[in-house]
C-alpha cells in the first residue's frame, strides 16, 4: 500500500517544481526535506513565517540555513595523490533548507545557448575532458524556459543581449533599476566592445504573482528574501502546495532508497525524522521517487543506497564553475549595499573567436570558453572585517572600505569541463551526525578552466580601470594559491554527477532522467547535466524537470 | 559593561575588552572593539544557552530599525540537531559519545579557557606591547575564534549585544538591516 504516488527527496527549485507539475496532474506527493522549514506556512495562504532578514550573523556566520558543517562536513582533495583527504569542512556548501539551494542566489536566472547543448558537435572535443552532446537540444527546451521563466517570475529585457537565444515571448517583468556601479561597469565595457546587459533575474521589478516588488535591500545572496520578492524557491511550493494534494515533511533526512526483491524497482524511502532526539526512522512508500537533493547530496545518497551505478559514474563528471573574481578599488564609494547585489551581465566570454582560439593552440587547446560575467557590487561589513587582518590599521581600513563600499567587482562563471575524475564518492572515515559517511570532493581544474580564466581576467581588469578603478586584482576559486580551505572549491553551481545520455553503459540517467537500472527513481536536479556551461543552472534545471516530470506518471 | 553576565566572570570581560581593542582598535571619535561591546557579544556567544531559547539565531522579519515590528530581540527555538551542533560548538563534545561522531570537539568555551591563562588576569593593566606578545602567545584556534567573534561584535547587528548603539555601523557609513523600507530606484542608481 503506497502512501503516496510519488516521494520527493528535497524541496529546491528541483523538487518544487516537481512537486507542482504532479500534483497539477492529479497525484499525491510527499516531499521530504532534511532542513527546516523558515520559508512559508503549509497552510492556505501559504504567507511567508517571517524567519528571514538581513541579518549577517544568523545567515552568513551561523549557518541558519544549513548546513551546519558540524553536523554535515564534507571532505576535499585534489586527487588520490593527496590521501584520503586535505580538508573537512564546507566544499561547495548549498543552503539545505525548505525551498533548498536557491537560497544562496542573488536569483540570475539566465538560459544556456543552443551551442551549450551539442558543444561536442558544433565545437570539438578536448583532450582530458568527456564534452558530450545532451540528448535535449535548445529547441526541445524553449517552451520550457518559457514557463520556467513566467513560474519563477523573471525581471529582464531579451533586447540588450545580442548572443541570447531565440524565445517564444518576453520576460515576464521589465528589469529593476541599475546598481550605481553597474553604470560605470557597463559604460566602460560597452566603451571596449563588450555587451553588457540587464541581468534575468528571479526577482520581482514590480508586483507579480502576488509577491511584491523588490525595495533593494542588497541582502539577496544566502539570506532569502523577508518581502516575498523572489520567486524562487517560494513560487512553484506554493504552487504546488495550493493542489491539496502536496504534503512537505522537513526536518525529515533520507537515509535509504528501498527497493523490492527484483532489486530494479524502488518502493520508497527510509528516512530519519530528525524532529525529535535521536531522530524516528520511517518510510514512505511510492510509485516513483524523485531525488532533487542538489548533485552534491543525490549521488551520495544513490551511492549510500547501493543503486542506479552500473555505469560506474555516479558521482563521477563532477562539475561547478570555475570561478574568476576580477576585483576593482575605486577611491568614491559605490554603495554596492543598495540594489540587487549584481544587475548586470555580459557573455561575450563565451564566444569562441580568432583571438581566443589563437590564445587556445598556444596552451595546446583547440579552443576555449570562459563564462558569463557578473557585474556585482562588494561584500558585507562582516565578510570585510575578517578578511582584513587584525591589529592597529583594522578600523582604518573599515573606515575606508576598499573591500566593500569602494570595490566592484567582476564574477566568471567559467564552464569547467567533464572530467571522469572528478567526482564525489564516500568519504572512508569522515561521517555527519547520523553516522553515513561524509561526501567527499576529488576535484583538479582542466587546464581548459586555467586558460579561459588567465584569457580573460586581464581583459576584464582592463574594463574596471577604464570605469574608474584606482587599482584591480584577480583571485579565483577554487584558489590556484595557498592551502587547506582554500584549495576546496566554493562555487555554488554543482553540476553533472549522474548525467544523462542515450546509453546506459556511458550515462546514469535516460533523456527522461529516469535511472537506466531502477526506472521509477528519476534525478530532477542539476546532477544530470553532461557539461556545464557558463551559465547558472537553475533556470535550465528547473526547465529540465518541467519537461521530464510530465512524462513519468 | 552589562551588569548581569551570562558566562564570563567580571575579570575575563575586562581581559576581553582589553583584547578586542588591540584587534580592532578605537581612531579618533570611533570606538574600537572594547568599547563597541566585544566583551558583551563574546559573553552572549559562550553563554548562549543560559536562556531559553538560546542567543543562536534572532527572530525576524524586521529589527524596527527601519520600520516594521522589531522582532530581532525574539531570539528563535533550535530543533534537536540544531542544539547538538550549537551545543556542541561552544561546550565542546566533553566526552559525551552523542557529540562526537567524527570524534572530540573543543568548544568554545575550552577555547577561551585557553585563552585566557595565556592572556593572564592582569592583561588589561599591561602595556599594549606585552598585551600584544601575550596575544601572539595564545594558541591559534582561540586567535581565529576570538578575532571572528571581535568582527562579528564590531559590524554585526546589536542585537548580539556588540555594535553599541550601531556606532560599528556609523563609522564605516553603513546603514545596516534597512527592511521595510529598503532602498529607491533613485538610492540604487546614483552616485550620492
Amino acid at each position: 500500500m503506497n502512501d503516496c504516488d510519488a516521494v520527493v527527496v528535497g524541496s529546491g527549485p528541483a523538487g518544487a517544481t516537481v512537486a507542482d507539475v504532479l500534483a497539477h496532474a492529479g497525484h499525491h506527493v510527499i516531499v521530504l526535506e532534511k532542513g527546516a522549514n523558515h520559508l512559508l506556512s503549509f497552510d492556505a495562504p501559504f504567507d511567508l513565517l517571517g524567519h528571514l532578514s538581513n541579518d549577517e550573523i544568523k545567515f552568513l556566520r551561523r549557518h541558519f540555513l544549513g548546513p551546519d558543517p558540524l553536523l554535515e562536513p564534507r571532505t576535499f582533495r585534489r586527487s588520490e595523490a593527496d590521501g584520503d583527504r586535505l580538508f573537512v569542512g564546507e566544499v561547495n556548501n548549498l543552503p539545505s533548507t525548505v525551498g533548498g539551494a536557491g537560497f544562496h542566489a542573488d536569483a540570475k536566472l539566465p538560459r544556456f545557448r543552443a551551442v551549450d547543448f551539442h558543444a561536442r558537435s558544433e565545437l570539438g572535443p578536448i583532450d582530458g575532458a568527456d564534452i558530450v552532446d545532451w540528448p535535449v537540444q535548445y529547441d526541445d527546451l524553449e517552451p520550457f524556459y518559457d514557463e520556467a521563466e513566467k513560474l519563477l517570475g523573471v525581471a529582464g529585457d531579451a533586447a540588450q543581449n545580442p548572443f541570447a537565444e531565440w524565445r517564444s515571448s518576453p520576460y515576464p517583468m521589465p528589469p529593476g533599476p541599475d546598481m550605481y556601479g553597474a553604470t560605470l561597469s557597463t559604460a566602460a565595457a560597452r566603451e571596449l566592445g563588450l555587451h553588457p546587459y540587464a541581468a534575468p533575474t528571479g526577482v520581482n521589478s514590480v508586483p507579480y504573482d502576488g509577491r511584491a516588488a523588490c525595495n533593494n535591500c542588497g541582502c539577496c545572496a544566502n539570506f532569502g528574501c523577508p518581502i516575498d520578492a523572489k520567486g524562487d524557491p517560494v513560487a512553484p511550493l506554493r504552487r504546488a502546495l495550493s493542489t491539496g494534494r502536496v504534503e512537505i515533511r522537513p526536518l525529515s533526512h533520507v537515509s535509504e532508497i528501498l527497493l523490492d526483491a527484483t532489486g530494479k524497482q524502488a518502493t520508497g524511502v527510509r528516512y530519519l525524522d530528525t524532529s525529535t532526539q535521536p531522530p524516528e526512522i520511517r518510510e514512505v512508500r511510492a510509485r516513483m521517487v524523485v531525488l532533487g537533493c542538489g548533485a552534491f547530496e543525490t549521488p551520495r545518497l544513490l551511492l549510500r543506497s547501493g543503486i542506479a551505478n552500473s555505469s560506474g559514474l555516479v558521482g563521477r563528471y563532477m562539475m561547478h564553475h570555475f570561478q574568476t573574481f576580477v576585483l576593482g578599488i575605486f577611491d568614491h564609494r559605490l554603495h554596492g549595499y543598495r540594489g540587487r547585489s549584481v544587475t548586470h551581465l555580459h557573455d561575450d566570454h563565451m564566444l569562441v573567436d580568432d583571438a581566443s582560439r589563437a590564445h587556445a593552440r598556444e596552451h595546446g587547446l583547440p579552443y576555449f570558453r570562459g563564462g558569463l560575467v557578473e557585474h556585482g557590487g562588494g561584500g558585507h561589513p562582516l565578510m570585510e572585517a575578517i578578511h582584513l587582518p587584525p591589529g592597529p590599521r583594522h578600523t582604518q581600513t573599515m573606515l575606508e572600505s576598499p573591500m566593500r563600499d569602494r570595490l566592484w567587482a567582476f564574477t566568471m562563471q567559467g564552464e569547467d569541463l567533464p572530467q571522469v575524475t572528478n567526482q564525489i564518492d564516500l568519504d572512508p572515515q569522515v561521517v555527519d551526525v547520523h553516522g553515513h559517511a561524509a561526501g567527499r570532493v576529488t576535484y583538479s581544474s582542466h587546464p581548459h578552466d586555467l586558460v579561459a580564466s588567465s584569457y580573460c581576467s586581464p581583459l576584464l581588469e582592463r574594463v574596471l580601470q577604464r570605469a574608474g578603478a584606482t587599482s584591480t586584482f584577480v583571485a579565483t576559486s577554487p584558489s590556484l594559491h595557498g592551502d587547506g580551505p582554500r584549495l576546496a572549491p566554493n562555487s555554488k553551481h554543482v553540476m553533472g554527477t549522474c548525467r544523462m545520455g542515450d546509453d546506459p553503459r556511458t550515462s546514469v540517467v535516460d533523456p527522461t532522467h529516469r535511472c537506466w537500472d531502477v526506472d521509477n527513481v528519476a534525478i530532477a536536479d542539476a546532477s544530470v547535466f553532461p557539461t556545464s556551461a557558463g551559465y547558472g543552472p537553475t533556470l535550465t534545471l528547473v526547465a529540465m524537470a518541467l519537461r521530464a516530470s510530465r512524462t513519468w506518471l | 559593561m552589562s551588569t548581569s553576565l551570562r558566562y564570563l566572570t567580571a575579570e575575563q570581560h575586562r581581559v576581553v575588552t582589553a583584547a578586542a581593542d588591540r584587534l580592532v582598535p578605537p581612531l579618533d571619535a570611533h570606538p574600537g572593539a572594547g568599547a563597541l561591546g566585544a566583551a558583551d557579544y563574546i559573553d552572549g556567544a559562550l553563554g548562549a544557552f543560559a536562556t531559553n531559547p538560546p542567543l543562536v539565531f534572532t527572530g525576524g522579519p524586521f529589527s524596527g530599525r527601519f520600520g516594521g515590528d522589531a522582532r530581532w530581540g525574539e531570539f528563535m527555538a533550535l530543533t534537536p540537531l540544531e542544539e547538538l551542533a550549537w551545543r556542541t560548538r561552544i561546550e565542546g563534545s566533553r566526552g559525551d559519545p552523542a557529540r562526537e561522531w567524527n570524534g572530540p570537539v573543543r568548544g568554545w568555551q575550552e577555547i577561551y579557557a585557553d585563552g585566557f591563562a595565556a592572556l593572564g588576569a592582569d592583561f588589561a593593566d599591561l602595556d599594549p606591547a606585552v598585551q600584544d606578545e601575550r596575544l601572539r602567545t595564545a594558541s591559534r584556534d582561540f586567535r581565529t575564534v576570538f578575532y571572528e567573534h571581535v568582527c562579528e561584535a564590531c559590524y554585526g547587528p546589536p542585537e548580539y549585544g556588540g555594535n553599541r548603539d550601531l556606532a560599528g555601523w556609523r563609522a564605516i557609513q553603513f546603514p545596516g538591516d534597512v527592511q521595510p523600507r529598503g532602498w529607491t530606484d533613485e538610492e540604487v542608481s546614483s552616485r550620492e
